[in-house]
């Protein structure tokens, strides 16, 4: 028998996991993008524990919402890295400086 | 320590792997590819937790959809890696210490003190005859409906998003203009000619 607790410390490891690759891999935009992915797997995993362990089946559709706009988000992502790409030639954090932030 | 447990923890250790790979390889593409493994891993892990639907769903929308966008771009980007990885071994130290400090507080809350087995226990396995697809589909389609039209629009207005930004037009092409081919009449394209018949040569 799994406990609720095992699983939550499995998305809480992902998670911290995620953070530490947004920590350490700042200047790729691809990497940081999949983070982000990881950081929603995380999550998602939380949602679908605790349905699981309170029977509810509301913490499923909220899953499937969360992946709904998480594939909304990789693909608008990609396409802006797309044209980023095409119009400076690199996908370096640091070049992105033409707002001078 | 029953079968159940011995698979999850198999399953939660290929998820930690590869998490720790997607975070420190070099090349975006096998980056890519542990992403795949640990989203196959957590899949399994969700099957394990009666979400059936949503384990499927995992592995076509993710790896089917979403990770083979990733891997087409990563691809299709003539990316300098080495670049990239500038500053890598000077902010480990950092990312290793917030990352274990979080983690740490986190175990602190969701520990087995407060969500053991003990205090939530787990539920009984559902039988043979339940459906999980059905159960999501009962309450997405009545209590959630509006919802479900909301993220439906979202994804359209993805597409239209993605496209919009990714469409070049290069000026010296030659283009159909549609606008202007339905608009056409019948008098611009045809014209009628009245004339005798002639005699076969």
């Amino acid at each position: 028998m799994i406990a609720l607790s095992d699983v939550l410390i499995l998305a809480a490891i992902l998670f911290c996991l995620s953070v530490a690759g947004i920590f350490i891999n700042r200047k790729n935009v691809i990497i940081l993008l999949m983070a982000v992915e990881l950081m929603l797997l995380a999550v998602n995993m939380n949602f679908i524990a605790f349905s699981y362990f309170l029977g509810d089946i509301a913490g499923q559709v909220f899953v499937f919402f969360i992946m709904t706009v998480a594939a909304a988000e990789a693909a608008i992502g990609l396409a802006i890295l797309v044209v980023l790409f095409r119009n400076k030639r690199t996908i370096n954090v640091d070049d992105l400086d033409s707002m001078k932030g | 320590m029953g079968t159940e447990k011995i698979i999850f923890y198999i399953f939660a250790f290929i998820v930690v792997f590869g998490a720790t790979m997607v975070i420190s390889v070099r090349n975006p593409v096998k980056a890519a590819l542990y992403l795949v493994l640990t989203f196959f891993a957590s899949a399994a892990i969700w099957l394990l937790l009666e979400a059936e639907f949503l384990a499927i769903v995992l592995v076509l929308v993710y790896v089917g959809a979403v990770m083979v966008l990733f891997v087409f771009v990563v691809m299709m980007l003539d990316i300098n890696v080495a670049r990239l990885k500038e500053g890598f071994i000077r902010y480990l130290p950092l990312g290793i210490g917030v990352a274990v400090l979080m983690a740490v507080m986190m175990i602190m809350v969701v520990g087995p003190e407060y969500f053991g087995l003990d205090k939530i226990a787990a539920p009984e396995r559902h039988g043979a005859d339940y459906n999980n697809i059905r159960e999501i589909g009962g309450i997405l389609y009545t209590v959630y409906v509006y919802p479900f039209e909301i993220a439906a629009v979202i994804l359209l207005v993805a597409i239209v998003a993605a496209i919009v930004l990714t469409l070049r037009r290069r000026p010296n092409t030659r283009q159909q203009r549609p606008e202007e081919q339905i608009a056409v009449k019948r008098g611009e394209r045809v014209r009628m000619v009245k004339m005798s018949a002639e005699e076969r040569k």
